[in-house]
């Protein structure tokens, strides 16, 4: 099984190891033992099934959702109305895809191939967001999304940088540091067209009201429908609960909706001096369950978009592997195929 | 035990490790790890991936399967050496401590 | 005929530090060196576009970043380019990008081609960069020192472009039968906009009606500011068939088309993609986004 003193190709790509290679129980009381000090989990170390499921399942969604979420976006790149918002547009869409692959590489650490979980997703097995299953039919969608669903996308993601397994933190830290524009230029998007003529301010208003919801609801259900937070919460994956983040969001939109001039589409909206935090009224969790079985505005089209672009890509990505396999073949004999390569000083 | 860095037949593209080097003068420091079909395209890939934002001057890249590491159950026998050993450190020596540049 | 003379070209030119020098009255560009930079600001913008195009249809995730990154850079290059050209006329980059008409574009045919699969994307970015790279490079010793910085700025991008597209071209050409018969095709497909490239610059003189070649001479109107093509093309002709050469396909034979971009003709593929990307921006004209 394993030698004593070495593990081959153990950094972060580390061996399946869960209950049954524990027979002593050492290797639970350790994973506990890091739980209960706040230390991290790394790939190499013993973990329980469940836990290496919860995170393969919940890390695999999450880079499904930056790879579909794509798609609303990358709808208005070709239209964005200046060259200032396009390049913004593509940097943002291009980080998306660069954020869905940090998230593949956490999720591979977890002894799941990429090729598995692209084709759990473009078979229509895998979950990612319901909220990028909603159209963009206008321009202003552009800013409701990084104004809403990126914001609450960051009240989400901030406490994963602390996730109690390693890969995930690491990658959650360097995507948080890279969306910190996105939800500035959401808001900026927003704030323009609330600046500017009739038609801009209604644009604005009316995307407003079709996202403030569902971004309320990518929080997930409230937390007495929640069964597997609590075992999250325990396992440091998550760290608060679904309503404790919803009502901090809402406590940070109220006062940016002010500032924008913009009206959020909850009559049910106002500050509770004796909770400190706003009320806000009940959800549309029927609206909710129908997109995430399937019946949104857009799920076929994104997960079948991605298929043709991987179907599409398939010939390129053969033609590259078998160059490689030639040249390889070719200096064999001369090239240490462990060998660092580098580029500059 | 296989080699889990080896994504071995069902995936086209092999998996790559990559280090950076922030700036002149500090080591190469893991960054993370992509796909690429071979180790001039994982630096390119590796370039437009984890440096978009100026993050480093150089890369390396390593095929994760060529990485071997020790046992993360070894930790006793293997890093507990040092332990006992003090005297490897300036602190230990405590007498010359009013001594200047020393 | 670029002169020798260095400018100190090294700082990076955005596009915002480029109105503004302009707002200022610091920088205001001739009607000719205008026209010029509009010219070379559509090809990037065009292309820029075309790239943008391919974001979430890559063949794989990290082509897709790749090709991103590529498409960033090229549309920075248009916005400088075309805030410049700008200053002759008192027009602003979003102006002449979305409320032109497709005979008021100035680029070269081969950046309006169509995507077509990632081959025909690999020959475009080949023949495309070959270009870009040997004219920045000679850009940055124009004698106008606007054109001059933002091809510093530009030169260093593009050499990332054309390494890109040298290792897809010897990947394709060299991997599969299926991806060397679609490279093949590719090259073929984009080959007939190569003669194009290297064709004089023109211009429309003050109240004429047809275009003609600018006067790039020593002593004429655009003498020093802008690039001689000649030295582009045999650079060109020593390159390129080398690179299809070495990645076992054939240098295409087609012959070249009629071309005509600078002067506002253009392939059908133009009008559909400037439909596309001013639809919005003339809803509402006149506005701030």
């Amino acid at each position: 099984m394993v030698t004593p003193t070495a593990r081959a190709a153990a950094t972060e790509t580390g061996g399946v190891r869960d209950a049954d290679d524990d027979p002593q129980g050492d290797g639970r009381r350790r994973f506990e033992e890091l739980l209960a000090s706040e230390s991290r989990v790394e790939p190499t170390d013993w973990m329980p099934a469940a836990y290496r499921k919860t995170l393969i399942r919940q890390i695999s969604q999450h880079a499904h959702s930056e790879i579909i979420g794509m798609q609303p976006e990358g709808n208005w790149i070709t239209r964005a109305p200046s060259l200032k918002r396009k390049a913004i547009l593509m940097a943002k869409v291009q980080d998306e895809a660069g954020h869905g692959l940090y998230l593949y590489s956490a999720a591979q650490t977890l002894g799941i191939d990429r090729e598995e979980m692209f084709d759990q997703l473009i078979t229509g097995r895998a979950k990612y967001s319901s909220i990028f299953n909603y159209t963009t039919p206008t321009w202003a969608d552009m800013g409701s999304i990084g104004w809403l669903v990126d914001g609450a996308a960051i009240c989400n993601q901030v406490p994963l940088c602390r996730a109690s397994y390693g890969p995930y933190g690491r990658a959650m830290v360097r995507i948080c540091k890279e969306e910190s524009f996105h939800q500035r230029q959401g808001f900026e998007i927003l704030l323009a067209l609330m600046n500017g003529t009739e038609e801009q301010r209604a644009m604005a208003q009316e995307s407003v009201n079709r996202w403030y919801a569902p971004a309320l609801m990518m929080f997930g259900p409230p937390d007495a429908d929640s069964p597997n937070s609590q075992q999250s919460m325990a396992w440091n994956i998550k760290r608060f609960s679904n309503d404790e983040l919803r009502q901090r969001f809402v406590d940070m939109l109220v006062p940016q909706a002010e500032i924008l001039g913009v009206t959020l589409p909850d009559p049910a909206i106002r500050w509770n001096e004796e909770r400190g935090h706003y009320d806000f009224g009940d959800l549309d969790w029927t609206e909710f369950s129908e997109v995430l079985a399937g019946r949104g505005p857009a799920n076929a089209v994104r997960v079948s978009r991605r298929r043709t672009a991987h179907e599409n890509g398939a010939w390129v990505r053969e033609a590259a592997r078998a160059y490689a396999d030639k040249q390889a073949t070719a200096s064999a004999a001369s090239r240490a195929s462990a060998a660092p390569e580098k580029i500059a000083s | 035990m296989t080699s889990p860095g080896d994504s071995g037949t069902r995936e086209i593209w092999p998996l790559w490790e990559v280090f950076l080097r922030p700036s002149r003068g500090l080591s190469h420091v893991h960054a993370g790890s992509l796909h690429a079909p071979d180790s001039t395209m994982a630096v390119r890939n590796a370039r437009d991936l984890y440096t978009r934002r100026g993050e480093g001057v150089s890369i390396w890249v390593v095929p994760a399967s060529a990485i071997t590491a020790s046992d993360p159950d070894a930790k006793g026998e293997f890093f507990e050496s040092p332990e006992g050993k003090e005297y490897r450190h300036a602190v230990y020596y405590t007498a010359s401590e009013a001594v200047p540049h020393l | 005929m670029i002169p020798t003379t260095n400018r100190s070209a090294s700082t990076a030119l955005t596009p915002e530090a480029i109105a503004e020098s302009i707002a200022a009255d610091e920088t205001v560009a001739s009607e000719p060196v205008a026209l010029y930079a509009l010219g070379l600001g559509d090809d990037a913008l065009v292309l820029a576009h075309r790239l943008g195009e391919w974001i979430t249809h890559a063949p794989e995730l990290e082509e897709d970043v790749a090709l991103g990154n590529i498409g960033l850079d090229l549309l920075g290059h248009a916005r400088s380019l075309l805030t410049y050209a700008g200053s002759a006329w008192g027009t602003s980059e979003d102006d002449l990008a979305y409320f032109r008409g497709e005979s008021e574009f100035r680029n070269r045919q081969l950046f309006e081609q169509p995507n077509g699969d990632f081959a025909h994307t690999i020959a475009r970015q080949l023949f495309a960069s070959v270009y870009f790279d040997g004219l920045y490079r000679a850009l940055r010793r124009s004698t106008d020192p606007t054109l001059a910085a933002i091809a510093a700025k530009a030169t260093k991008e593009v050499d990332y472009h054309l390494d890109h597209s040298v290792q897809w071209l010897l990947r394709l050409g060299l991997g599969t039968e299926e991806s060397h018969r679609r490279m093949q095709r590719g090259l073929d497909a984009m080959w007939p906009f190569v003669g194009e490239l290297f064709r004089a610059e023109t211009g429309l003189p003050e109240g004429g009606v047809a275009h003609v070649p600018l006067d790039v001479t020593d002593g004429g109107t655009l003498g020093g500011v802008v690039v001689d093509l000649e030295p582009l093309r045999s650079a060109f002709d020593e390159i390129v068939p080398r690179l299809i050469t070495d990645a076992g396909l054939t240098v295409p034979t087609v012959p070249f088309a009629r071309g005509g971009g600078r002067e506002g003709r253009h392939t059908e593929a133009l009008g559909p993609m400037l439909a596309e990307m001013q639809v919005l921006a003339r809803a509402h004209p006149g506005v701030t986004w």
